[in-house]
This record gives C-alpha cells, structure tokens and sequence, in this order.
C-alpha cells in the first residue's frame, strides 16, 4: 500500500516537472488567434446590444415605480419588465460568458480548430435567431410572461421556441469549447491541464445538466400547450422543472466571474494564482452542489413536503465552502502581492495594490459587493427566514448585488482588456481613468438602489410590480421614499451603462492600434500540487447525477402522482 | 491535498458555523415544527366557488380544532374574495387559500404570513396574530397587467 503511494507521488512530481516546462512553451500562446477573436467578439457585440436596451428598460421601471413617470405610447410596465430580464438575464450575460469563455480556451489550450469554431458559429448564430424570435414576441407583447415565464400565463409559442433555440445554441457553442480542452488532454497526456479552460469546461457541464430541466419544461409543457396540441398543463411540476434550472443558471453567470478573480486578476496585480488545486476543488463543488438546490426557490409553495424543501436547503448551504475557499484564496494572492511590494503590518499590504487599474478596480469592487450579496443569499435560501422576504423587492435587490454588480463589473473589467485584445488596439490612460469613474458609479448607484429595495422588501413591498398606492393603505406610504430612492439609484446605473458603452465603442474602432495583453496567471511557487482526481469528470458526473436523483425523484413522483387538474393558459396582460 | 495552516483555521470556522447554522434551522423545522407553508390539498381549481370551504369565503369561528379561526380566501385576476378580514387579536389563525386561475401570492406585508397561490393546490399556513393594527395583503407573484392593484387587508381588532 504504501509503495503504491509513493510511487504516485513520484509520479505526480515528475508531471509537475513536465509542466512547468510545458508552461513555459504555452507562454508563447499570447495571442488569440484572428478567427477565434472574431468569433468571441461576435458574441460580445450581441451581448452589449442586450446591455443598452435592457438597460434603457431598467431605467424606465425604476422611474415607473417611483410614482412620478408613467409609460407612453401604451406600453406596458410588465412588458418593459419582461424586456429587462430577458435581455439582460438571458442574452448579456450567456453572449458575454460565450465570448469570454471562447478566447479563454483559445489562449490557455491553444486556437480552435476549423471544425471547432465552425461549431461555435452554428451555436452563435442559434442563440442569436432564438434571441431574435423571443424579443419579437416580446416587443409585440405577446409574451409579457416575465423572464421565468411561469404558467399558466401563456406565451405566444413562438417566444418558447426563441428561448428552446437560445439554450440549445448555447449546448452547441458549450461542445465547441469544451472539444478544445479535450483536445489538449489528449494532446498532453498525464498532465494538468490549463486552468483557465479548465474553469469553461466545469462551467459548461455544469450548464448543459441544468439546462435540461428547464430543455424538457418547453419541449415537451410550454411548447406543445401553447400551440394548442394539448389543453393543460402541470403547473408544479413546470415551476419545479424551471427551479431545477434557475439556481443553476445564477452560478453559471457567477463562475466566469470567478475565472477572472481567479486566473486574471493575480496576473493583473503582477502576483500569482494561490493554488491551482483549491481553485479547481471550488469549482469542482460549484459543479456539484449546483442544481440539486432548485427547491429553495419554491420554499412557500403548496404541494411539496417541508421535509424535502429542507434537504435541498442543506444542499444549498454546501456552496459556502467553495465561496469561503475562494475568498481566502484570492485575499491570499492579494497579500503575498501586497507584501512583495512592500507592504508591512496587518493591513498595510492594501494599499500597495494597484487602485488606479481599471483591470484590478472594476473587478475588486464587484467582490467587495459580493460579500453582503452572498450573505442576503443565506436569508433567502433559509428554510425560515424566506418567508418574510420571499418574492419581495428584497430579492430584486439581492440579485442586483450578485448578478448585477459582482458579476457585471467584474464584467466589465474583462472587457477593458479583452476587447482591445481581440481587435489590436489599446486601453489607453484615459479610457482606464473613465473605466474607474464608471466602476465608482456603478458601486454608488447599485448601493443605493439595492440598499433601498433590501430595505424596502423587510417592509414587505412586492416585487415585480407597477407603482400602486394599495388602496392607501398605511404601509404603502412607507415604501414610497425608498422607491424614489430606486429612481435615483437606477438612473445612475444607466449613466454607468452609458460610460461603459462610450468605453466599449473606443475599444472597438477608435483606440490606438496595439498589443493589448490577455492576462493569465501562473501559480505560486510553493503552491500545493493539483491532485489528478480533480480532472476525472466521470467521478463528479456520478456524484453529481446521484445528487441530482437524491434531490428531485421522490418530490417530482410525488407531484406527478398527485397532480391536480392542469391549468388552461391564460393572456392577463 | 495539504491545506495551507490558516486556510484550515478559516475553513474550519467558516464550516463550524454553517454546521451550527443548519443544526439551528433544522431543529426549527423538525422539533418546533416551523416548515415554511407546504399543504399538499389540491383542488379543482375551475370549481374551486362550489367546494368547501371556498364556497364560503370569510372568517370563521371553529371549535375542537388547534386553531380558533379559519380565514378563507379565493384569489383571482386581480382581487382577493373577501376584500377585508377581521380576526380578534391573539387568537390563532389558520389561513386557507388558493387560486381560481393563474398563480398568485398571498403575503401579509411585514410579517411572515406569505405563501404561493396556484391553481389546483390548497396553501395553508397557520399563525397567532397577536398585534392589532391593519395588515395589508398584498399579491407578490406577477398574474398579469392588475397585479399592482391585487391586495386586500386583514383588521386585527380588541376582543369585544
């Protein structure tokens, strides 16, 4: 037993010798290839469109719900709504993972092959007639059925069609990428493979077993229901179909996040990656402990049992062991950096840090903003607590702390470096300057938009509703301040949208022709070895498959078994 | 894999705390018995008017049961039957809800009185209300272009 140990250590030595050499011959891959960067930016055009209008759409809710601004034209609130979570939930958010993840792979595992990017294309172009279907359905408002589009508020068939294309593009473009990664391993048999492409791979398995619940809800509930073929449909087993994709779909926004906090970010402040091996173990659980967790969206929902809520409850908190993993192991790069330059005492480190890049300043204020994110994130998947907040504007805020600000900034940041990579120009000091300006706004206009909704929610206002005076009721006039206060704060964010935008289109066509560096980190020195087990997909597709069983088959039996009528559709807009 | 000393520290806190965190809602829920609202009734959501006790929406006294009142409430597009309610404070309420078409919400703003309506299942959730005052009930689940207008209110009085 214990030869066998050493002899594997021997091994894993000896393929740590491999790939620091290795390492130095990827080092010459600093540049995306053309056709790869063409492909990425296709992406990232799609996504910024979605950005400005729904964004636009964000504005004009926040003014909405102030009491102080009505729609013209007859356009309707729920529709304006629908535009916003749509665009910006959906399309910038899957447009811009797609972009990133794409030159991601293309950098760290070298150039697509033609039969690679052609697949990418077709998924591209898939997503992007799905959007265009969906968002004519909309406009028509023919499907102002919100982004969860729950029955049995019917849809034109068309909208379910636009978003079955979106996610099936999305499965397409996923196998693009990930055949690269493979390719790699095969190509460097018994090695650790780029960490980076890693990440996209984890994030893309991850995706394509969320998005089957949701896959089977439209193809085989929404679509044949809204086209007529059959009268009714289950409406419990729809939400919990969509639930079982939903919370999966808020960690396939967060995770391309957390590739740039962690391999870019280090690289950006001139440090090191704290340890491969804990960045792919958190990864790894993110995976696992992704989709066997829909239920807490469903904590006060009739016909399932408080005991299988509760399960999933636990399953859920398991995410705080990755998140606590990479807290540490980012702050720890921020330290060792910190103190190399000179920084002494317990805190001084911080100042060393460069707070006039653009890079390091959008992404660092998005993970300053995670922290209460993820702790509001506790209340509401609280078996108990949920219930004082659940469906309030609280909510609306929480996901504008992760989603909106974690995730987009950090967003954002990327952009700063990637755009002018992929097109051969350069963020120069001014642009960086604006990128700052920008990140402060944002941070400004989300604290005080979301700490109004947050605190707005505990007095119990609704989301996802119109201005209303509720008949005057008492309580009511408590929460017409805060949604003044959502006004200021949204109008702000749209002035962040706009700078950013000004900032994007320089990038794109008018900024200095130059190199501009993709930043990717190396690992420290004296970090720990990567255990082989955590590339073993097989093992954590098992463990991550039984969860899945574990989780839903006794509720999903049971709601089938004893289903109700089904429901008619309904158009109530 | 070897752990660095204070990252074990770190996660040792940070999982001691979830551990006790969990141990804490779960005792809530399995021994106090404080599971967030999950009747499993259904119902024939298109003659929900003609089955008991919808048939007969309001407040009523019972007797011989854990609770001294039933609050019965029919939602629909985009108004809750009966529009007031009016309980006597400190007494416990148990309240019976659903939907006759689309789903809806159900929440006493500012309490933890707040489950899902949908059509074809019976929410139940059973409370002491043990402040007076007038709690307005709001409808927190989008039904459509009336939503914002969807509320009732619930009086809770002095005993006479």
């Amino acid at each position: 037993m214990s030869q066998t140990t050493i002899d594997q250590s021997k091994v894993i030595k000896e393929n740590v010798t491999v790939s620091r050499k290795m390492a130095n011959k990827t080092a010459e891959i600093l540049k995306v290839d053309p056709k790869d960067a063409k492909l990425s930016m296709a992406h990232i055009f799609v996504a910024f469109i979605a950005l400005l209008l729904g964004g636009t759409a964000g504005l004009l809710q926040v003014l909405v719900r102030s009491g102080h601004f009505e729609l013209p034209w007859g356009i309707g609130y729920y529709q304006v709504l629908t535009v916003h979570g749509v665009l910006l939930g959906l399309i910038l958010t899957t447009f811009f993972i797609y972009g990133f993840q794409i030159a991601g792979v293309s950098r760290t595992s070298g150039t697509l092959t033609p039969k690679q990017r052609l697949i990418c294309w077709i998924g591209f172009w898939t997503m992007t007639i799905g959007t265009a279907m969906s968002a004519t359905m909309v406009l028509l408002n023919e499907a102002s059925v919100l982004y969860t589009f729950y029955a049995p508020l019917q849809a034109h068939w068309i909208f379910y069609l636009g978003l079955a294309l979106v996610v099936v593009g999305s499965w397409i473009g996923g196998l693009g990428q990930a055949l690269r990664w493979m390719q790699w391993r095969k190509e460097n048999p018994n090695q650790t493979s780029p960490l980076l492409s890693f990440m996209v791979v984890c994030n893309n398995l991850m995706w394509f077993v969320a998005t089957i619940g949701v896959a089977v809800e439209v193809l085989f509930q929404l679509l044949p229901w809204s086209l007529g073929l059959v009268e009714r449909i289950d409406i419990l087993l729809s939400r919990t179909l969509f639930w079982s994709f939903g919370h999966a779909l808020v960690y396939f926004w967060l995770l391309p996040a957390y590739m740039v906090w962690y391999v870019v970010v280090p690289k950006v402040i001139g440090g090191k990656i704290f340890s491969d091996a804990l960045a792919r173990l958190s990864f790894i659980m993110f995976v696992i402990f992704s989709i066997p967790v829909g239920l807490h969206h469903q904590l006060t929902e009739p016909g399932v049992d408080g005991s299988w809520k509760f399960l999933q409850v636990v399953l859920t908190m398991m995410v705080v062991i990755p998140s606590l993993l990479t807290a540490f192991s980012l702050f720890a790069s921020f330290e060792l950096r910190g103190r190399e330059l000179g920084g002494k005492g317990l805190f001084s480190w911080f100042k060393k840090l460069p707070w006039g890049d653009a890079r390091f300043f959008a992404p660092f204020m998005g993970m300053l903003i995670f922290i209460p994110g993820g702790a509001g994130g506790i209340v509401n998947a609280s078996h108990q607590m949920n219930q004082l907040i659940h469906n309030t504007i609280w909510v609306t805020g929480h996901f504008h702390l992760t989603v909106a600000t974690a995730v987009v900034l950090t967003f954002f940041g990327a952009t700063y470096w990637l755009v002018p990579h992929l097109t051969g120009r350069t963020l120069t000091k001014q642009l960086n300057q604006l990128g700052i300006i920008q990140a402060i706004i944002w941070a400004l206009g989300m604290t005080i938009m979301s700490s109004s909704m947050h605190i707005e929610g505990l007095l119990g206002a609704p989301r996802r509703s119109a201005f209303s005076d509720y008949g005057g009721a008492e309580i009511a006039k408590t929460w017409a301040s805060y949604q003044v206060a959502q006004a200021v704060g949204g109008t702000l964010l749209f002035i962040g949208i706009i700078i950013f935008l000004f900032i994007f289109v320089k990038l794109c066509w008018f900024a200095p022709k130059g190199e501009e560096e993709f930043p990717i980190g190396t690992v420290a020195e004296n970090a720990e070895k990567t255990p082989a087990i955590l590339e073993n997909f097989k093992i954590w597709i098992v463990i991550l498959v039984a969860l899945i069983l574990i989780a839903y088959t006794f509720p999903i039996y049971d709601i089938i078994q004893n289903s109700p009528l089904g429901s008619k559709g309904y158009k109530l807009w | 894999m070897h752990l660095h000393k204070y990252e074990k520290y770190w996660l040792t806190f940070g999982v001691g705390s979830l551990i006790v965190f969990l141990l804490i809602t779960g005792i809530m829920a399995f021994h106090n018995g404080s599971h967030p609202p999950s009747a499993k009734n259904t119902i024939n959501h298109e003659k929900v008017d003609e089955i008991a006790p919808f048939n007969k929406p309001g407040v009523h006294k019972v007797s011989g049961k854990d609770w001294d009142y039933e609050v019965v409430v029919v939602a629909s597009a985009f108004y809750y039957n009966p529009p007031e309610l009016e309980v006597p404070v400190g007494s416990k309420v148990k309240f019976i809800a659903t939907s006759k078409d689309v789903v809806h919400g159900f929440e006493i703003s500012g309490t933890n009185v707040n489950m899902m309506l949908e059509p074809g299942y019976i929410s139940e959730y059973t409370t002491t209300v043990d402040k007076t005052g007038e709690y307005l009930i709001v409808c927190n689940e989008y039904c459509g272009v009336g939503h914002a207008q969807m509320h009732s209110m619930l009086k809770v009085v002095d005993k006479k």
